[in-house]
């Protein structure tokens, strides 16, 4: 956060019209890129499928047209949506509460306990950290194909709670803001190493768990290969692998598909709402201190 | 989401031995750190260290559990879909990381450059808006995006001569398309990144280059690019090694397709063809492998070259 503040006064502005008018127009166009397809997605789900076609793409359908494709979509196979939800939430809070209770003490351990193996874990950390999470799903599946867990929630939960980046942040954070000073006092006023961990350590820590749990929940929430490849039925999809079964009965990219439970454009388009407003809500309200602190780890003074 | 800042302070060397040095345990106490790392320890072992060498153990054996050798890497490596996969990812990866590159460094440049703080907060936040809608639910933005029935920029569709999905979809746009999905998902957060950066360029450098007489493209050029290599580079590798295991895109837009897009586009989904349509799991294994090593190698190349975890 003193990042921002040294910052104001380094701006490096541009002088003169034609220069400002060319930055301002490239800032714009990306406003525009990156802005349209959500905004056009946002008016999509009030249409029918007709006027979604019809229609300018930035007006206004109606309320009833929403209603219909909001029981259209939680209407397909039998409330399948639903379903999906509750998993996506099952797999994504229960592997976050796992993350959060085996990332912060290692982190901590890494950064204020001595012990031999330290060195070993702090690069293991960060060379599995640099691989990419999908290089490992097929692995894990093997792995747990060969010990039977797989179809089981278990199998998505807890490779999604190995999490070595949420313990590097921690670990960074841990050692570069509490004095080790404040624990040896700590220590000295008779507090077993376990309240030095409990009554100092975490409530400082507070904004590193919660940065922590905003990647992991984010992370887990949007993962598709994993769940993709862990579960084989539709019962046990989380939302963004059913997804993939909404888009298969949708008759306008799967003509194939018309039939009695097909799916329209704009239920498709709600769909993709409904599949990341959890995670559109945890953006919105941390938005703030994600913009301007995400950072805040990898940033001196 | 993997935006994990490098930072200067990673102290697996030195420091960590002066810290040992200066504050050490007391004599008799049980090492706690034990304690507090055996979960995360137990958890690495599972899902890091094992399906590793379990993937090595089947990559190098039969179906009947004998020895194999290097066969189940020459079938794979001879299997006709392979180096178009290999072409297909490669090209994807050129298009997105040359796009990442410019783009992020020139729009956080852009946006350090604002004078108004509204102006440069609301920029950085609209920008990373769109990470918020990743894996699945992206890629289904963009169908309709792509499709010139529905899409909100059909005009501009048209203009470029598309007039139905299938068209757009065509093998050779295949690559700029996954890269444009990537830019728009993942740009944001690494716009952010830069910005952080870009602050934190010491003031006084930058009033000495005004007062010399330098003008902002020269300070971008000079000064700013320069101090910014670093994460540029981190930038990179990182994008580089993620983007070795598109899987996600092409599955979907396959699927959409009606196999116009074949579903075994990219190298991922080929592992996948293996394990799950042929039940060759050691197939599948000497795939994930190539993988599991090139993402090793690159984030090899990062730690040691790059320089990204040393001190100043």
């Amino acid at each position: 956060m003193t990042a921002l503040s040294t910052g104001q006064r380094s701006r490096v502005s541009l002088r003169g019209w034609s220069g400002r008018a060319v930055a301002g127009l490239v800032l714009i166009v990306f406003v525009l890129f990156f802005v349209i397809p959500i905004v056009w997605l946002l008016f999509a789900v009030t249409k029918s499928s007709r006027a979604l076609i019809v229609d300018n793409p930035f007006s206004l359908g109606s309320w009833t047209d929403f209603v219909a494709n909001w029981n259209q979509l939680f209407g397909f196979q039998d409330g399948a949506v639903t379903t999906w939800i509750a998993n996506s939430a099952e797999y994504a809070l229960g592997a976050l509460v796992i993350t959060l209770v085996v990332s912060i003490p290692a982190g901590y351990a890494l950064a204020l306990t001595e012990f031999k193996l330290r060195k070993p874990l702090l690069v293991l950390t960060l060379v599995v950290m640099l691989i990419p999470s999908t290089a490992l799903v097929l692995p894990i599946f093997l792995e747990l194909n060969s010990v039977g867990l797989i179809g089981s929630p278990l199998s998505v939960i807890l490779p999604m709670s190995f999490f070595p980046f949420g313990v590097y942040l921690t670990y960074i954070y841990f050692s570069t803001s509490i004095p080790r000073d404040l624990l040896a006092a700590a220590r000295i006023d008779g507090c077993s190493e376990l309240q030095v961990f409990a009554r100092v350590a975490l409530p400082l820590g507070a904004p590193i768990v919660a940065l922590v749990a905003f990647f992991s929940f984010v992370q887990n929430w949007n993962n598709f290969f994993l769940p993709f490849v862990m579960l084989p039925s539709s019962d046990g999809y989380p939302i963004q692998v059913g997804l993939t079964s909404l888009l298969s009965s949708t008759p306008a990219f799967n003509p194939s598909s018309a039939g009695s439970d097909s799916v329209q454009l704009p239920t498709l388009a709600l769909a993709t709402i409904v599949s990341v407003l959890p995670v559109l809500i945890v953006f919105l309200f941390s938005q703030r201190f994600l913009v301007t602190g995400m950072t805040a780890g990898g940033t001196k003074e | 989401m993997t935006l994990a800042p490098p930072s200067d302070r990673l102290t697996v060397d030195a420091s960590g031995r002066r810290r040992s040095a200066r504050s050490g345990r007391a004599p008799g106490r049980t090492p706690i750190g034990y304690v507090f790392v055996s979960l995360y320890a137990l958890l690495a072992l599972a899902f890091g260290i094992i399906p590793t060498l379990y993937a090595i153990l089947l990559a190098f054996t039969n179906a009947d559990g004998g020895f194999a050798g290097f066969n189940n890497f020459v079938t794979v490596v001879t299997d006709f879909r392979f180096w178009p996969a290999v072409l297909h990812v490669t090209l994807y990866l050129v298009i997105w990381l040359i796009a990442l590159v410019i783009f992020v460094v020139l729009l956080a440049l852009l946006v350090h450059g604002l004078r108004a703080r509204w102006a440069s907060t609301s920029l950085r936040f609209v920008y990373y808006l769109p990470g918020a809608l990743a894996g699945a639910s992206s890629v289904l933005l963009w169908l309709f995006v792509l499709d010139p029935t529905a899409s909100p920029v059909s005009g501009l569709l048209r203009l470029m001569g598309f007039n139905s999905f299938v068209q757009v979809i065509q093998p050779g746009n295949l690559p700029a398309i996954f890269a444009i999905i990537a830019f728009w998902t993942g740009a944001g957060g690494w716009i952010v990144i830069m910005y952080g950066a870009l602050n934190n360029i010491s003031t006084d450098i930058l009033e000495a280059a005004r007062i010399d007489g330098a003008n902002a493209v020269q300070i971008a050029i000079r000064i700013q690019l320069p101090m910014l290599r670093k994460w540029i580079a981190y930038m990179g590798v990182m994008s580089l090694a993620a983007g070795t295991q598109l899987f996600v895109e092409p599955q979907l837009l396959s699927q959409a397709s009606n196999g116009v897009v074949p579903n075994d586009y990219s190298l991922n989904q080929l592992a996948y063809q293996y394990a799950f349509e042929q039940n060759d799991f050691n197939g599948a294994a000497a795939i994930s492998l190539i993988l599991l090593i090139v993402a090793l190698l690159l984030s090899w190349v990062f730690v040691t070259r790059g320089g990204l975890f040393e001190r100043e």
